[in-house]
């Protein structure tokens, strides 16, 4: 039995409640988000070697048209941001209308757990995952394409990834209550989500390019000012194009933040009650 | 031989008719129209703001038409060959028909192609506005009048069809692998956009990758496009200007007959490995 098989079993049988009970929760659900996944090697493999594709391509792209060499290094950071952003839309957003689908979701009412605390486990465990993955893609790309970064303020670059990260996680778990109302748009929509997000959070190119009051709208998605704070921290033209102050964009994270956290457990509740009155946690729409 | 024929076009058609319904019928067709194109014009416009930021809007440039043609059309690869291997997962995984399907007198891989058509035609929807999007404000230099048609047809038609056998190749290996989803597919398309040249020219690519874009058929049918939609200004690039359009025709239907027997090869050979191992009606719940 290993260690976390050993925790979890041990969590599971102690009756906890309050803090206790939601903790217990948490890393019950975020076990299986990080050992299931190393799991199967294969997920490991097309995790990593997708992105990596659209990465060389648009990097390429650039060299094909004589882009500087720091814009190959905003295709590597914001290719490997998209692992993120993919699993907080397949693993997080849609995760409620995949368990309803599957006959979990009915499982994790009945459940004694509190429901905000499987959310975080959830969001938790992919993080950890994802950031496994992320990491592989940064460094197979700078690696392939000899990026050469500029770190300016190492404490400050950990706080933006690190509030990035709880803001877009935070919109992921509000999300979550949305889409449990969704039968099949829940697919489509989440699939809607990723090209244009792409474009409008500047994945690939400094968001400044989209003009200021694009920028701005965009900036209600974490990863635009999240992406934006980090290239400036990261690479030496990265200020020169960057949206607003890092300062600014670390305080518009912070808020982010606290709203969609509150926004996810507000709408939780909502839901789950919608969800209950309405006799949709059961309904399956194949 | 006609009832064989009848029965054929009845699997074909009635394989269409259900795709079409699985794409189209879970919103209405305004929600639905407007889904089928947000996905790649906001592909074309990641990559017109990419052109834009480096160039400075220099959208009269050779390599522009080259780049935008070229992921526009790629939208078929995308649509064609995936939702063809789409299928298999789709029935098998998640409406579990696949079993039914197989006991049912169809030939399986007409179902399948017939399956594949709807996402052909959302994707032929998704093309057009693309390009007249691209001629409307991007003053993309297609001339109706200097159009080669024949050529494009030709090269249009048969591109189609090509495509087609590789997502029935995809098929085959889709019902032998049940852990990927739908990674398979994604990830021949990424590569093919990597190295057949669709949005830069393959002198872009390392010496040593060149090779592997040469032996895709996509190569040629993106340039046999380019040619008959830009005319001479495709020469600017010397990838494939040592070939005339009869040579490169000639390529592109000698690698179809090729993908073509692979396919009709490898379906004999996955259909019966699938059916020895169990596989046909195997569910994972990913």
């Amino acid at each position: 039995m290993s260690l976390w098989s050993w925790w979890v079993a041990h969590l599971m049988k102690s009756k906890a409640r309050g803090w206790k009970l939601f903790l217990k929760t948490v890393i019950a659900r975020a076990y299986p988000r990080v050992i299931a996944q190393q799991r199967e090697k294969s997920w490991i493999f097309f995790d990593v070697f997708l992105p990596m594709l659209a990465v060389s391509a648009y990097v390429f792209i650039y060299r094909a048209i004589g882009a500087p060499e720091d814009y190959v290094g905003f295709v590597v950071l914001g290719g490997a941001m998209t692992a993120f952003w993919l699993n907080v839309l397949w693993s997080m957003s849609t995760q409620f209308y995949w368990e309803k689908e599957t006959g979990n979701l009915s499982l994790f009412i009945m459940a004694p757990a509190p429901k905000m605390a499987i959310l975080l486990g959830m969001a938790l465990g992919g993080m950890v995952a994802t950031s496994l993955r992320a990491g592989t893609i940064i460094i197979v790309g700078s690696f392939l394409f000899r990026v050469r970064y500029s770190v300016f303020n190492p404490p400050l670059l950990a706080v933006v990834f690190i509030l990035t990260l709880v803001a877009l996680y935070g919109l992921g778990m509000m999300n979550a209550s949305l889409f449990l109302l969704w039968g099949r748009e829940a697919w489509h929509l989440a699939s809607l989500a990723q090209e244009p997000i792409y474009l409008l959070s500047g994945f690939y190119f400094p968001i400044k390019s989209l003009g200021f009051w694009v920028a701005v709208l965009a900036s209600l998605i974490p990863l635009t000012l999240g992406l934006d704070a980090m290239r400036q921290l990261l690479f030496p033209s990265g200020s020169a194009l960057g949206f607003l102050n890092v300062y600014l964009e670390v305080a518009g994270l912070a808020v982010l933040s606290v709203i969609f956290l509150a926004a996810a457990r507000f709408l939780l509740n909502y839901m789950e009650r919608k969800a209950i009155s309405e006799g949709r946690l059961l309904e399956i729409q194949r | 031989m006609k009832g064989r024929l009848l029965s054929a076009w009845r699997a074909f058609w009635i394989a269409t008719w259900l795709g079409w319904q699985i794409e189209s019928n879970w919103t209405d067709p305004l929600l639905f129209a407007i889904y089928s194109i947000i996905k790649p014009i906001a592909s074309a416009a990641i990559l017109v703001v990419m052109y834009g930021v480096i160039t400075g809007g220099k959208f009269r440039e050779p390599i522009f038409p080259y780049i935008y043609l070229g992921n526009a059309f790629y939208i078929y690869v995308g649509s064609v060959m995936t939702g063809i291997s789409w299928a298999v997962i789709d029935d098998r995984e998640h409406s579990r028909t696949l079993k039914y399907i197989y006991v049912a007198p169809v030939r399986i891989y007409l179902y399948w192609l017939g399956r594949g058509v709807a996402r052909f035609l959302i994707g032929t929807f998704a093309v057009l506005v693309t390009i007249v999007s691209g001629v409307l404000f991007l003053r993309l230099p297609i001339n109706p009048g200097q159009v080669n048609w024949p050529l494009f047809f030709a090269s249009w038609g048969l591109g189609v069809v090509m495509l087609a056998l590789l997502g029935l190749i995809l098929a085959n290996v889709s019902l032998l692998v049940a852990h990927h989803f739908f990674l398979i597919g994604e990830a021949v398309a990424g590569a093919l956009y990597l190295f057949s040249g669709a949005v830069f020219p393959l002198e872009v690519l390392p010496s040593w990758l060149r090779p592997v874009g040469f032996i895709m058929p996509i190569t040629y049918w993106l340039e046999l496009i380019r040619r008959s939609l830009l005319g001479e200004s495709t020469i600017a690039f010397p990838t494939l200007a040592s070939f005339s359009n009869f040579e490169l025709l000639g390529i592109l239907l000698g690698l179809s007959a090729l993908f073509g027997t692979n396919a009709m090869l490898s379906f004999k050979l996955c259909d019966s490995l699938a059916r020895e191992r169990g596989l046909i009606d195997h569910t994972t719940n990913y």
